[in-house]
């Protein structure tokens, strides 16, 4: 490969006059663009050594053909300078700080030269000089008299957006133009300017760059009639006014009538810089719409910068619809046919690859794993067809170029916006497969945040081979399992492979020899352990031997499930939650397997053997216990329906009895809050006291409620558990679904808003009870009374708009300290700097430890070391 | 045959026997498995000078099960535990960081390993402290933003919550979040937890005593106040109870009154009545304004206290926050005192202690909201922002904007402006970083774009 040429700098300036005539390819005298036959006319704002953009025609200038040719500058002479409306603010301060006479700054030799020397010092340690530039035009603004010529200076205000009055007489840009070129390259160097690129008198136009075509092309549309950008527009406007200026002047026009063209054409360069001026109307065009201008192209999210510079258009892209396929690898991504065929990786062809290449393209485009075009020797590039394949195929020979079709195996990126951290994108290996959409294992959801409810998702096809090879070590799947957050695992089992093997390692369920079998086959595993039992002389398996093939020998690992209820003394292996697993040596003694296990976040098992056996091994563990999983939940059967949400007659009483309870206690509240006898709580008024009490009283009743519902629902409920495993919802869902929703909320108070001192017409006024006020004492499955579900949609309301914003803050936030964070990096002698070498931290977060390879935030597992050379249990300390 | 050769080189070597002996050892037909069979004699028939040969057998049987004449010795200390002085020792001038040091003095200290033990264990946290150190080029700055701003989707947006202190009002989830990013110069809800001196933290009369010492006491919190049209005049009607609970008394309020408002003041037994003099209207009702104001006692800003009792010791809350003038009041414990407005504490304590309250707040903030952050991620963000002495903002007006590069700056917020400033000022763009080379289309020098490996092609 040829050495890439970097750009070393880059080095900002103005433009001087001599230098826009200098780079100018032609000067621009006429308004008009093309002639009546269609073709540009020279010397106007198509001509054609500008450049071209219609196909077929060559530059005048560089002779490239459209596409091949950049563009060329060309010039308009002002027939009078015009302020550039960018530096109004800096020429007022620059008209102040000099003098009127002499130009030169208004300081003192001896004060002159010691802003020389601060500037001169802060220069040299290379920091910025805007204090003491900021300084300096404060003394020299206080000055009255020139102290080098004796002038007196007069007040110079400035009115928006360029107007300059000096006593009550204004200052044409030409006179600006003149007091600024006497100012002294010395004193240029103190106004903060660099006098070599940027000349004070430069900030004043006197001649107009006018931007190549390439940059404001005109598109044809279907009529035939052409239509001009809209920088087009504004020069046409320009050269217009231009010209009657100029006709005026030499047909010696009253000096009202050229003041009023004048300030015209300041007008119309000012809305060609910038059209969002303040106290400038902005320029529009013929239906109304503002212009878009130089400024406006630059700017904001779909600007030049952060939209076309910063985030730029690729190709050998794709993105489609995502759909689940437990059956992949975790690091694997299906790739519809049709896209494979599309996206291409260029092989190289040498003696050792021919053969393989030769087939490729004798494929030809349409039979799948083919090739699209190839490279000749002279470079060449020619379209592999139905037609030419097979005499391509016979003509490649090494040194050729062949762009292959995507195929089983290949490392591609992919990638699911919002791309909020680095696993928004992880590069999967290529699956081709049949029908439209990409397919991805159900654990890698978490990183990327996808779900199957019409998610899209972009992949990338990586072109050379320091990019697929940074692709399959640094970007892969298995390299990301650990999030460098928090130290922990970020891909994991979620919903029915935490309920499978939850169904799978509870109780004492045991498994004959075709079960075992069957649960079993989509691992790899095909030899059973001693089987539990023999009953009958039949041998039978728990369901924990079945689940401990998956574990690698020499796993040993404590804690507690999720169900764990933190009791005060904790009975170890007698808990009657099965709470408290137990693995020794890869067998899983006791406990069950939960989202705590396997669950991305918090998969303590899966943690463990990312950290102590290697990815490869978490890897194919993960793959190993998701399959197992599925294979398990299919075995078992799993549904539920709204039956699941049936509570039995009897706990229903009970809990009308307990709602009514609550609206007494309500009321009792009330009433005591009526005659004066509520005792405000510390800090509190008696109004805040009451609701935290009626809040307080609500709550309980429906968590009452809700721990009646659970007694009723056993974990046979398959609601119950997919909660209790963390699978999927929680108890409260539960209880929400078949007893009572509870108390809506805004803004964590009851709902108090209304009309006429109530919240709905359907209450008495002023009133405080509790279902006057959004509580909602129905269950889901019962169904809401009308006033319910009004409150429902208020309190459902509240959290649509705060997603809403929230989203856009925090992605604000992300910016900015992406922004703020984004060129620290760590340099070899272990220091944190940032581009200028500024040191930010002198070792990585104190210890120069990788978040990622720590254990949750620690470098070494102290007591899992002294643990395991020692071999006795140790209490955490 | 030669392969295996080498692994045993390599295996003697490791066992700490130098390069030449092993491969002596080697060349002389021994296996691992038969050097551990045989005798110095043997080993010396090899043409190994004795000392060396000796050197070998106790260096492989270290390892070795087997019992010889040197290792026996060493067996038995094996047997009894090191002491503690052996462990600190040991410990001493480990490349490890002093948590870690420390938890290893612990657990060993518990377990009382042997001395082959300590040393395995030794080893194997040195080598697992190597194993996580971070790597050179590594781009630290972008995986903390990414941390720190991936989990603030999952906040909550709820300004108000209470924390801690059920009575007080305090900022959190995002909203603090952002709060902490701005540098803001007074947070939307300041608090201070004041600790105070063990006398006081246990004497719950003394720690009120000092809670009334310390909150903002205004007229209206010890009486009412009238306005009395006839006699254009403002009545103050104190009330007796509250002015012995806060320690004050009449005479005391009439002559601050009386010193703040530069006017007559006169007191009837708990009846204050201020004449302002002028007979305007509007005078009158500005003199309530004005004697609102006036704060009689305490800090001005402790706008309220709330006692708790904290670990066996009592522990004031405040809302709002004066953490310089608190600090000098006596019972109060200052090392233990801290406040949320990190720019008063950069103020009052200085830049450290500014960068360790906004390490601490965000990390309580995303704890708060059950998020776990590396506080790697944090103290980066923390020394970032603090690293030129004072508070800097994240954005426009802070260290974004204040980065060397043009572009970069241009592509962040106010691009025109950015533009137009490096033009007159003549900027130079040195595109080192991230922005400036995605701009002009260059790899980055980060990570493996900061890498340059040569090749030199054997001709």
């Amino acid at each position: 490969m040829t050495e890439l040429k970097r750009i070393g700098r880059i080095k900002f300036g103005l433009l001087s006059p001599q230098e826009v005539r200098k780079m100018s390819a032609t000067k621009i005298i006429t308004a008009d663009t093309y002639d009546s036959d269609g073709f540009p006319i020279e010397m106007g704002l198509m001509d054609p050594r500008l450049g071209v953009i219609d196909p077929g025609l060559r530059c005048r200038t560089c002779g490239g053909r459209p596409g091949e040719c950049p563009g060329h500058f060309g010039h308009i002479e002002l027939a009078a300078p015009v302020a550039h409306i960018g530096f109004a603010k800096l020429i007022r301060k620059i008209l102040q700080a000099t003098c009127r006479k002499c130009g030169r700054l208004l300081l003192g030799e001896e004060a002159k030269k010691k802003y020389q020397d601060d500037i001169k010092k802060l220069k040299k340690i290379k920091r910025s000089t805007d204090d003491v530039i900021k300084d300096m035009f404060k003394d020299s603004i206080k000055t009255g008299v020139c102290p080098h010529c004796g002038e007196e200076q007069k007040d110079i205000k400035f009115e928006k957006p360029t107007t300059y009055i000096e006593e009550g007489h204004k200052l044409m840009p030409s006179d600006i133009r003149d007091r600024l070129e006497r100012i002294p390259d010395d004193d240029v160097e103190l106004l903060g300017m660099d006098a070599s690129n940027a000349r004070p008198e430069w900030i004043i136009l006197t001649v107009l760059p006018v931007p190549p075509v390439t940059a404001r092309p005109s598109i044809t549309l279907e009529s035939g009639q052409r239509s001009e950008d809209d920088l087009t527009h504004k020069l046409v406007d320009i050269i217009r006014i231009n010209q009657r200026f100029q006709e005026n002047r030499e047909a010696g026009a009253p000096q009202l009538i050229i003041e009023d063209l004048w300030e015209l054409l300041q007008y119309h360069v000012t809305t060609f810089l910038d059209n969002e001026v303040s106290g400038v109307p902005p320029a529009r065009h013929r239906s109304g719409r503002p212009l878009k201008t130089l400024s406006q192209r630059l700017k904001g999210k779909e600007g030049r910068f952060r939209g076309s510079l910063s985030g730029k258009r690729v190709n050998f892209s794709a993105r489609t619809v995502i759909s689940p396929d437990p059956n992949l690898d975790i690091d694997e991504v299906g790739v519809p046919v049709e896209i494979a065929k599309e996206m291409t990786i260029t092989m190289n062809v040498t003696p050792l690859n021919i053969k393989e290449c030769k087939e490729y393209v004798r494929r030809g485009p349409e039979r799948h794993p083919g090739a699209n075009y190839v490279k000749r020797l002279d470079g060449q590039r020619i379209k592999v067809t139905d037609r030419n394949c097979e005499e391509l195929a016979e003509m490649l020979g090494p040194g050729w170029k062949v762009d292959r079709q995507l195929k089983d195996g290949d490392a591609v990126l992919f990638n699911r916006q919002p791309s909020l951290h680095r696993m928004s994108i992880m590069a999967h290996k290529v699956k081709v497969m049949p029908h439209k959409t990409f397919r991805l294992n159900p654990t890698v959801c978490p990183p990327y945040n996808a779900d199957f409810d019409g998610d899209e998702m972009n992949l990338h096809v990586p072109q050379t081979e320091e990019a697929r090879a940074e692709a399959r070590i640094l970007i892969a799947v298995e390299g990301n399992m650990l999030s460098p957050r928090f130290g922990g695992p970020i891909i994991g089992g979620i919903h029915d492979h935490i309920t499978g093997l939850f169904l799978l390692t509870r109780g004492t369920t045991l498994f004959d020899e075709n079960d075992a079998l069957e649960l079993l086959r989509k691992s790899h595993i095909k030899n059973l352990p001693k089987p539990a039992i023999y009953e009958n002389d039949k041998p039978y398996w728990t369901g924990r031997q079945i689940f401990s093939l998956m574990l690698p020998k020499g796993l040993d690992l404590t804690y507690r499930a999720k169900a764990c209820e933190n009791c005060d003394v904790c009975k170890k292996s007698e808990c009657e939650k099965d709470a408290y697993v137990v693995i020794k040596n890869g067998e899983l003694l006791c406990g069950t397997i939960d989202e705590k296990a396997i669950g991305a976040f918090t998969g303590q098992v899966l943690d463990r053997i990312v950290k102590e056996f290697g990815p490869a091994e978490g890897k194919k563990f993960l793959d190993n216990a998701t399959r197992l999983a599925i294979r398990v939940i299919m075995h078992f059967g799993f549904s539920f329906g709204i039956d699941d949400e049936d509570i039995p007659q009897e706990a229903q009483s009970q809990i009308y009895e307990i709602m009514m309870e609550a609206e007494k206690k309500v009321k009792r509240l009330i009433d005591a809050y009526e005659i004066g006898e509520l005792d405000a709580l510390p800090g509190r008024t008696i109004d805040e006291t009451l609701e935290m009490k009626i809040m307080e009283e609500l709550g309980k009743a429906r968590d009452q409620a809700g721990n009646i519902a659970s007694q009723h629902l056993g974990l046979d409920n398959s609601a119950v558990a997919m909660a209790i495993s963390g699978a999927r919802g929680s108890v409260l869902n539960l209880t929400q679904m078949s007893t009572c929703v509870g108390q809506q909320s805004v803004r964590g108070e009851r709902i108090t808003r209304g009309y006429d001192e109530r919240t709905l017409p359907h209450f008495k006024k002023r009133d405080l009870g509790a279902a006057a006020k959004g509580f909602v004492k129905c269950s889901y499955k019962k169904g809401l009374s009308p006033t319910e579900f009004f409150f429902h949609a208020i309190g459902g309301r509240e959290g649509l708009v705060d997603t809403a914003v929230r989203t856009s803050q925090s992605g604000y936030l992300q910016r900015r300290l992406i922004n703020a964070l984004q060129d620290l990096e760590v340099k070899y002698d272990g220091t944190v700097r940032d581009t200028r070498g500024l040191i930010v931290q002198f070792e990585y977060g104190e210890d120069g430890i990788d978040p990622s390879k720590s254990d949750y935030g620690k470098s070494v597992n102290v007591r899992r070391i002294v643990q395991n050379v020692t071999g006795q249990d140790l209490a955490e300390v | 045959m030669r392969l295996a050769k080498k692994d045993t080189v390599k295996a003697l070597e490791r066992r700490g026997i130098d390069a030449k002996t092993a491969e002596t050892l080697c060349n002389a037909g021994f296996t691992m498995g038969k050097l551990k069979k045989a005798s110095i004699e043997d080993v010396m028939k090899a043409g190994i000078s004795k000392t060396s040969a000796g050197k070998v057998m106790e260096k492989l049987s270290k390892i070795d099960t087997k019992v010889t004449k040197t290792t026996k010795k060493v067996k038995k200390e094996e047997r009894g535990a090191v002491t503690p002085l052996l462990i600190d020792s040991k410990l001493k001038g480990l490349p490890l960081p002093l948590s870690i040091i420390d938890e290893l003095r612990t657990y060993l200290n518990k377990v009382k390993p042997t001395e082959a033990q300590l040393e395995r264990i030794l080893q194997m946290s040195v080598d697992a402290y190597e194993r996580a150190r971070i790597e050179p080029c590594e781009a630290v700055g972008i995986v903390a933003a990414q941390s720190i701003g991936e989990p603030g989707t999952q906040m909550t947006m709820r300004t108000f919550h209470y924390a801690g202190v059920a009575e007080i009002n305090v900022t959190l989830g995002l909203p603090r979040l952002i709060e902490i990013a701005d540098a803001r110069k007074v947070p939307s809800t300041p608090i201070m937890r004041i600790k105070l001196e063990p006398e006081y933290a246990r004497d719950r009369e003394k720690a009120r005593a000092l809670g009334w010492k310390i909150e903002e006491t205004n007229i209206i919190d010890v009486g009412s106040i009238a306005v009395d049209m006839a006699k254009m005049q403002v009545v103050i009607e104190l009330n007796e109870k509250i002015l012995s609970r806060r320690n004050i008394t009449a005479e005391e309020i009439a002559k601050k009154v009386g010193a703040e408002t530069n006017l007559d003041v006169q007191l009837e037994g708990l009846k204050l009545t201020v004449n302002p003099g002028r007979h305007s209207y509007r005078g009158l009702l500005q003199l309530v304004e004005d004697v609102k104001g006036i704060t009689l006692k305490g800090v001005k800003g402790i706008h309220r206290i709330i006692i708790r009792k904290e670990n066996g010791e009592y522990v004031l809350y405040t809302e709002g926050s004066a953490l310089k003038r608190v600090l000098q009041f006596e019972g109060v414990n200052a090392s233990r005192t801290k406040t949320n407005n990190i720019n008063e504490i950069a103020e009052v304590l200085g830049i450290e202690a500014a960068r360790n309250a906004i390490i601490s707040e965000a990390m309580d903030t995303l704890r708060e909201q059950g998020l776990e952050v590396d506080i790697r991620h944090i103290m980066l963000v923390a020394d970032m922002v603090t690293a030129e002495g004072e508070v800097k903002q994240i954005g426009r007006h802070g260290v974004a904007g204040e980065k060397a590069s043009v572009l970069s700056r241009a592509a962040f917020e106010v691009t025109v402006n950015h533009l137009l400033d490096a033009g007159v000022k003549g900027h130079v763009d040195e595109l080192a970083g991230v922005t400036e080379n995605v701009i002009v289309g260059q790899p980055i020098q980060l990570g493996t774009g900061d890498v340059e490996l040569m090749y030199k092609a054997k001709e």
